[in-house]
């Protein structure tokens, strides 16, 4: 039987000609990726495991995303280990505050990660790289510590479902509708333990930034990896970047799926996920009134330079609603540079926003934009769990760009057709 | 091995934010993630738990985050084993890395709070020390059952650098 492009990939990394859904194996790693929250434990491990040096100085990559400008005594004690351990193993790629981007957000950019690539991250939204086609999956940071010793990792081939997505896509619906509408469709849990294959005409079509957005946001139905087979997209988007060479590897027409989902997007309007599981998924004219404290733009899901465009699109002319706060977040200093040279950091000040550095801030509820209790916050980002973005009794709805920053401007959950 | 300890039982989803908040992710000390272990599950719940007491869950259990911090808290709270109808992949990885038992099981609707129970993990059986029931759990693969008999991961592979260097 053929094999999917995630088997593929799996497969040549264990050095095999074949693998089949459960077999465990010892794979390469391309890339191991850490940052300021999993690292300091990873390097932990990492020095008393004995190794001196880590397997590859080019492919072992640490950004201090979380909690940097360091936020408190803490952080920036966990954020001098890596700073320390940088230095001392002489890592290529340590990106610190200035250079620093929102991880998942800034190593695509770089041309770090690349198709064909099997990347191990502790974190979870590591799996953001599938939608270049690569292998991507989040680890815990012994794996990242035992990977940095021996540029392996163990893990167990996972089996696949495959999304096929056509039709037309109505107006302002994107990549975070289609990945919100189906983890609504099947669960936080619906593709445990294994891959998620996004296809069909639409993905065809996507840009890059929708593709990274989609694949994001895998893990949020508990799969192991997203991925998207790689194209001329892929090419255009890859070729000006790659540090390394890399390779398209695509599915066997007789390749194996657990499960296979269609979906006609003609059906599918701006979704928004309502708290607190990111499955709460519901189409944004069966939202009703909510009003919102909080409107936050940015994450390693939705802070690329596409989405600032699209949310400045909307904003432009307006005033974000007083009682709302709108906090935009450019995930990289790419980001940044690119829209304040586009003109729409005026487009944003003009309305009332507040611009953050690149960082994870508020995605997580670590800073520049906590909530309090009983506030409610729209945002980009990707869970909206109990507490994520602050007090335990905080509200987080998860949407796009476009739907962020209608509802900024009309201070309560709405899309741009209401503008 | 075995192990017997009180019932602490959860529901679906339980994702990392609730084992441990991410406000608290500051440091990676274990003591001090132990205060705040499922403290937006149960405020009390790190007052409240004793060694060897094991939590038991439905669904879907580590749901979010890569954080070790959640085993780890766990672990540091004298948590024993979790029982669960399945757990997240990454909390599933994280918890064998690290040592701590977990064992999956189609008929935790049947445990609550305040039950006492032993298990066996070289059986995987389950016993219910007030009404006798046993309940079966899915047995663990040989390879991580290889990474446990070598205590963690990074023990297998601290024995694996030894071995080259002698
Ligand atoms: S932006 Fe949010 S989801 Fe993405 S890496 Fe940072 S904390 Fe995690």
């Amino acid at each position: 039987m053929g094999m999917t492009l995630t088997e593929k990939i799996l497969a040549v990394h264990a050095g095999t000609d074949q693998v089949k859904p459960g077999d465990l194996i010892n794979a390469r790693v391309d890339i191991a990726l850490g940052n300021d929250i999993t690292a300091p434990i990873a390097i932990e491990e990492f020095k008393k495991s004995g190794a001196l040096t880590v397997f590859d100085k080019d492919r072992v990559i640490l950004v201090p995303d979380h909690f940097v400008p360091n936020k408190d005594i803490k952080s920036a004690m966990q954020a001098k280990i890596l700073r320390d351990f940088a230095k001392e193993q002489g890592l290529t790629y340590f990106f610190d505050a200035g250079e620093m981007g929102v991880e998942h957000a800034l190593l695509p950019e770089k041309g770090l990660v690349l198709p064909g690539d099997l990347v191990i991250g502790a974190d979870s939204h590591t799996c953001t790289y599938g939608g270049l086609g690569a292998f991507a999956t989040g680890v815990g940071s012994t794996d990242l510590a035992a990977a940095m010793v021996t540029g392996e990792v163990w893990l167990k081939v996972p089996e696949s479902i495959k999304i096929v997505f056509s039709g037309t896509l109505r107006p302002w619906v994107e990549g975070k509708d289609l990945i919100l509408y189906t983890i609504g469709k099947i669960g936080v849990d619906g593709a445990l333990y294994m891959a998620m294959e996004f296809t069909g005409p639409i993905i065809e079509t996507l840009p890059m930034a929708g593709r990274l957005t989609i694949a994001n946001m895998a893990i949020e139905a508990g799969a192991k990896n997203g991925i998207i087979s790689p194209d001329t997209i892929t090419r255009d988007y890859v070729e000006q970047r790659a540090v390394r060479d890399y390779t398209f590897f695509s599915s066997d027409p007789d390749a194996g799926y657990a499960q296979v989902l269609e979906f006609n997007v003609n059906d599918i309007e701006p979704q928004v996920a309502f708290p607190h599981l990111p499955e709460n998924t519901r189409g944004i004219s069966e939202v009703g009134q909510i009003i919102i404290d909080q409107v936050v733009i940015g994450s390693c899901t939705n802070g690329r330079i596409e989405d600032l465009r699209t949310a400045a699109k909307i904003i432009k002319g307006h005033a974000v609603a007083k009682g709302t706060r709108l906090i935009v977040i450019p995930a990289t200093p790419y980001v940044y540079r690119t829209a304040l040279k586009e003109g729409l950091f005026d487009i944003f000040l003009d309305a009332g926003a507040v611009i953050s550095p690149p960082t994870c801030g508020p995605c997580l509820g670590g800073h520049m934009g906590v909530l309090a209790k009983g506030e409610k916050a729209v945002a980009t980002t990707n869970r909206n769990f109990v507490g994520r973005m602050g007090h335990p009794e905080s509200e987080v709805y998860l949407a796009s760009p476009a739907v962020a920053a209608a509802s900024a401007v009309l201070g309560l959950i709405g899309g741009p057709d209401q503008l | 091995m075995k192990t017997s300890g009180k019932v602490w039982k959860f529901g679906d989803d339980i994702d990392t934010d609730l084992i441990i908040p991410a406000r608290y992710l500051n440091t990676s000390d274990p003591e001090e993630l132990a205060k705040h272990c499922m403290e937006d599950a149960d405020p009390k719940f790190a007052d409240k738990v004793s060694e060897s007491d094991i939590i038991v869950a439905e669904n879907n259990f580590g749901c979010g985050s890569s954080r070790e911090h959640a085993p780890i808290a766990i672990k540091a709270a004298g948590i024993s084993c979790v029982i669960a109808k399945s757990f997240a992949r990454i909390f599933y990885r994280n918890a064998f890395n690290m040592g701590l038992p977990i064992l999956e099981c189609n008929e935790t609707d049947q445990l609550n709070t305040g039950d006492s129970l032993s298990v066996d993990f070289d059986t995987g059986m389950i016993t219910h020390q007030q009404t006798g029931n046993t309940y079966k759990t899915k047995p663990i693969p040989v390879f991580m059952q290889e990474l446990i008999q070598s205590g963690g991961l990074m023990n297998h592979i601290r024995k694996k650098i030894q071995n080259n260097q002698a």
